[in-house]
């Protein structure tokens, strides 16, 4: 029970930030809208339903790149890791309380993301829906530790991304796969599995990303 | 870390640190007996910094060995930096720290410092708008928040006025002899009453 104490005092933290800055959300939307609102103009008048998806996909994966390069950033400015790091509460409830708090915000995104990529390309599906929910654990998961070791590097606004997107293929595939399959059930079990498998590990090491 | 000697809180020998080709610390050895009262002193990069980071945790030692008896939560580490959320304010901030120190009676201890280093006033601002020295007074708050038995204190009398100093000089000389003190300072006069050891580093 301690250990949500200090997550959910972690992540309230970060949301109160964020509604006192709005750095990242405004962002993320702004993002967002305007990839679907570019490719509605640049993609033919009916473009398939694989290549509609993919789109979907790629604009959630560089809207949550977005909110990731964020994450940490209040730390790295006002030099705060010291104190956290610090503080006797396990260190992982950083990252899980960091994680929660992007996926709150890249969840606000596409809350009006999805509905305006159904305006201008094609309905979405429940299978579709639910498989964004599932990417949504993973990416926030793995992209916030990825942010923690990123941010400690001068190249931190290349590293994240490089680290970031290989490792984000496999959200890519099982995330398409479910939006365009008849019968989704082995992508959905293929990003639960990453899910779990990443959560897992990002768990277990993320003391050793911010300890010297 | 865990000391096999009762008395001594830090126990250090062979202390040293280095950034790549860069030495910042060489050989310092250090004992801190429990109540004791450390003054560090030396010229800018000197490693004074350095060193307070490695005793309360925030970095590793190169070479050298160091033994320290108190754990994260028995640390008040004071840096250069406040460890403050500037969006957030004095009262949100500490409550922050208390929440995660498991701070008992959190509210009342928290109104307490800000009282005593004349914050209260101003408890709900965005630490944004803060004076640079009404920053460093918020630090001193988060860092006796928990009341730590091991206090390391980097320069701590930066950006006090006279008030805050005189302040910061009381809540020393309250905690002297009950809690163990490591502080590095460039004015060791101001702290030459509570001092039981010394160290000094050179350049």
């Amino acid at each position: 029970m301690r250990y949500l104490g200090d997550v959910a005092a972690l992540a309230r933290k970060d949301l109160l930030l964020e509604l006192r800055a709005r750095d990242t959300l405004p962002a993320m939307l702004l993002f967002v809208v305007a990839t679907f609102v570019v490719f509605h103009f640049a993609l033919p008048a009916s473009p398939s339903r694989l290549a509609a998806s993919g789109l979907l996909w790629v604009a959630i994966l560089f809207t949550a790149l977005l909110g990731l390069g964020r994450a940490f950033v209040p730390e790295r400015e006002q030099r705060v890791l010291d104190g956290l790091v610090l503080a006797p509460c396990d260190r992982s409830a950083i990252w899980l309380a960091k994680s929660l708090a992007t996926l709150a915000f890249l969840v606000a995104a596409e809350l009006v993301a999805v509905p305006v990529y159904a305006l201008f390309f094609h309905p979405v599906s429940g299978a579709t829906v639910f498989g964004v929910a599932l990417a949504d654990l993973g990416i926030c998961a793995v992209g916030t530790f990825l942010g923690a070791m990123a941010v400690a590097t001068r190249a931190r606004d290349l590293l994240l991304p490089l680290l970031f997107l290989p490792l984000a293929i496999p959200i890519v595939v099982g995330g398409v796969g479910a939006s365009i399959v008849s019968a989704p059930g082995r992508y959905l079990g293929f990003l639960a599995l990453y899910d779990v498998l990443f959560a897992v590990v990002c768990w277990a090491t993320f003391e050793y990303v911010v300890a010297e | 870390m865990r000391c096999a000697y009762a008395a001594a809180v830090i126990r250090a020998q062979g202390l040293g640190k280095r950034f790549g080709e860069k030495r910042v610390l060489r050989g310092v050895d250090l004992e801190l007996d429990r109540g004791g009262f450390l003054v560090v002193t030396g010229p800018n990069g000197s490693g004074k910094t350095t060193l307070l980071r490695i005793c309360a945790g925030l970095a590793l030692p190169s070479d050298g060995e160091l033994r320290c008896s108190a754990g994260r939560a028995e640390i008040g580490y004071l840096g250069h930096e406040p460890l403050v959320y500037r969006e957030l304010s004095a009262l949100e901030n500490l409550d922050l720290y208390g929440r995660l120190y498991r701070v008992p009676e959190r509210r009342e201890r928290i109104g307490m410092l800000l009282e005593r280093f004349g914050l209260w006033p101003v408890r709900h601002d965005r630490v944004a708008s803060y004076s640079r020295g009404m920053t460093q007074r918020l630090a001193l708050c988060r860092v006796l928040l928990h009341d730590p038995a091991l206090l390391v204190l980097d320069e701590p009398y930066t950006a006090l006025d006279a008030a805050g100093a005189e302040l910061l000089d009381t809540q020393l000389a309250e905690l002297h002899g009950e809690r163990t003190c490591l502080v590095s300072t460039h004015d060791p006069a101001r702290v030459a009453p509570l001092q039981t050891a010394a160290l000094g580093l050179a350049a």
